[in-house]
């Protein structure tokens, strides 16, 4: 063939191509939200779910999903910032740091469900946690510390050099530069990478089923002593989340009106989800300004 | 005693805070160690009791078809045939990356190499937003629009292994895609630029320029899919009709090492014969993803000239 026409065909074929993957997309996000969002309402966000009836809620999975999201980041945030800060700033160039580096890729390859079963082995059975909020929580935490941890890592590394020199020239030890000037120079990208972060955390299902459980107990928002065991802050009560709902009514619901409530929740999800990622951005810009002398 | 010489002679605020700070980061650069180290031994330990507490061997466990591990053969060893999880594994994944290779080569030379700013824009938000979409929502999908559509068009009950390798195309595609992007973006420029002041049309640059010095990146990023569908698990399990029966062909029902787990360690006894074969299919995942890991490792080797 006349390379001329090849190349035309190839080019033609790459736009089809490019095209076609935007229409997936586009298909895919418009089935989830015009199937889901007629079945969203007041009542379907407020109202507890149901299993053998139809007009269930996500009052509690909705709930649930956002506490275990603080939870995790409380337990993931410290460390994969002394994680990141050490890769960044303290890791000697020796086989001992590769070994880390190789051990934290490791785990953010390994499957969720492996992360899942571990966490249901050592939290939920051997340290007779039972299905609770916090043995999610840790098996998130160890789905969310590598990538949460590299993202620091990467944040910190993009800080200039000059600044570390500028806070060591003050007196100040290494600690207090990092902590006091590097930290805030990479709020933007850390940010960014937290709410990213938090997005996948929240959709995550796998790692939940077994750690922090298939049911939502009935809990009492009235009541916000964390010791009770029907008050919402408990962390010691089995919590599904939206995420777990989903695959839970689709796997073996038997009310009648399965298919419109995980179509909601969908949308739900899916919603939660894309604020997640558009405001990652814009709240790091925020916090950059907020937090250095950076103009605007 | 002398202040000065006392100033001297003990810490200094910095010191300490030094010191704790240290300390800090390297508590957590250990705990992270310790996390990774203690999934591997748990899961091994656990899935190694099948074959040393309950005495099954290790070649019907790779190479037989019987998983039914609470009854015994005839040799009174339990069956755990994993043959059929295992290729149901290896099916759907080797299925979902060669449908989505061609789309993510698509996309990441469009992306690269032809679009303006816009173009490039839109695109990456599009592969951010297929990142973004959680498995089980992919597995609702596909229980309601691939597992009809595999139905009618396809013959079979709709479940089955077609179906499962159309979802994880889609959950692949945006991973392949961007990592593609990242290695195609590191070719210098001036590759390029010479293959076109030789008179080489745009299509013969990207063929047999940029596509050959990214190799390396580009099977990176394949390797990465692999993995990544691998060790999927709701959204597999949603539509593959979850038979442990061996593969017929890709239309009938039949499990992955993954849809197995989510479905079986709720149902059986901690310590039990049933439960230790299923923590072997863990660890069987588990050294998948090491040489998933070691692999992209070697690539990373072979294709540093």
């Amino acid at each position: 063939m006349n390379p001329k026409t090849m190349n035309k065909l190839a080019l033609t074929t790459i736009k089809v191509i490019t095209g076609l993957v935007v229409v997936i997309l586009a298909f895919l996000l418009g089935r989830i939200l015009l199937q889901g969002v007629p079945h969203i309402s007041w009542r379907f966000l407020t109202t507890a779910s149901q299993e053998f009836v139809a007009g269930g809620g996500i009052a509690y999975q909705l709930f649930n999903s956002f506490y275990l999201l603080v939870l995790t980041l409380l337990l993931s945030l410290p460390i994969s910032l002394g994680a990141g800060i050490f890769l960044a700033e303290y890791a000697p160039k020796n086989w001992l740091t590769e070994v880390i580096r190789m051990a934290i890729e490791i785990l953010s390859s390994l499957p969720s469900v492996v992360v899942g079963l571990f966490g249901f082995l050592l939290f939920v059975v051997q340290f007779k946690l039972g299905f609770s909020l916090i043995a999610g929580a840790i098996a998130l935490t160890f789905f969310n510390l590598p990538l949460l941890t590299r993202n620091v890592e990467e944040s910190l590394k993009s800080v200039s050099n000059l600044q570390r020199e500028a806070g060591l020239a003050l007196g100040l030890s290494k600690w207090t530069t990092v902590l006091k000037v590097i930290i805030p120079e990479a709020v933007p990208g850390i940010v960014t990478g937290v709410v990213l972060g938090a997005g996948r955390v929240f959709g995550e299902a796998a790692a939940l089923i077994y750690t922090a459980g298939q049911s939502a107990s009935v809990i009492d928002f009235t009541n916000w002593n964390p010791f009770d065991a029907a008050s919402p802050l408990n962390w010691s009560r089995p919590a599904e989340t939206l995420a777990v709902h989903i695959w839970k009514i689709n796997s073996e619901g038997i009310m009648p009106d399965a298919a419109a409530v995980s179509a909601g929740t969908s949308a739900v999800l899916i919603i939660v989800v894309l604020l997640f990622n558009l405001s990652a951005r814009y709240l790091g810009n925020r916090l950059h300004r907020k937090l250095t002398s950076a103009d605007k | 005693m002398d202040p000065i010489k006392t100033k001297i002679q003990t810490r200094s605020k910095e010191t300490r805070q030094e010191i704790w700070g240290q300390l800090l980061s390297y508590a957590a650069i250990i705990l992270i160690v310790a996390v990774v180290c203690s999934i591997f031994m748990f899961v091994a330990s656990k899935g190694l009791a099948t074959f040393t507490k309950d005495h099954a061997s290790l070649r019907d466990f790779l190479f037989t078809t019987d998983w039914s591990p609470t009854t015994m053969g005839k040799d009174g060893r339990p069956l755990v045939g994993a043959l059929p999880m295992i290729a149901g594994s290896f099916g759907v994944t080797v299925l979902a990356v060669i449908f989505a290779t061609p789309f993510a080569l698509g996309t990441a030379l469009y992306m690269t190499q032809l679009a303006g700013k816009h173009g490039q824009k839109l695109l990456q938000s599009v592969t951010e937003l297929l990142v973004g979409i959680p498995s089980v929502v992919y597995g609702f999908i596909g229980l309601n629009v691939v597992v009809p559509f595999v139905r009618e068009h396809f013959g079979g009950s709709g479940y089955g292994i077609l179906s499962g390798a159309f979802v994880l195309f889609v959950m692949v595609l945006p991973t392949i895609t961007s990592l593609t992007v990242d290695s195609l973006r590191a070719v210098p420029s001036h590759y390029q630029a010479a293959s076109l002041a030789l008179g080489a049309t745009e299509w013969q640059t990207m063929y047999k320029v940029t596509l050959r010095a990214a190799l390396p990146g580009i099977l990176t990023a394949i390797v990465f899919g692999m993995a990544r569908a691998f060790g999927e698990a709701l959204a597999v399990q949603m539509v593959i009709g979850n038979a442990t029966l061996m593969p017929h062909g890709l239309l009938t029902a039949s499990s992955t090492l993954t849809s197995v787990l989510t479905m079986g360690i709720g149902n059986t006894v901690m310590g039990t014969v049933g439960n230790n074969a299923l923590w072997s299919l863990a660890l069987v995942l588990l050294l998948m993803s090491l040489l998933f890991n070691l692999v992209v490792k070697w690539i990373g080797r072979k294709g540093r000239i």
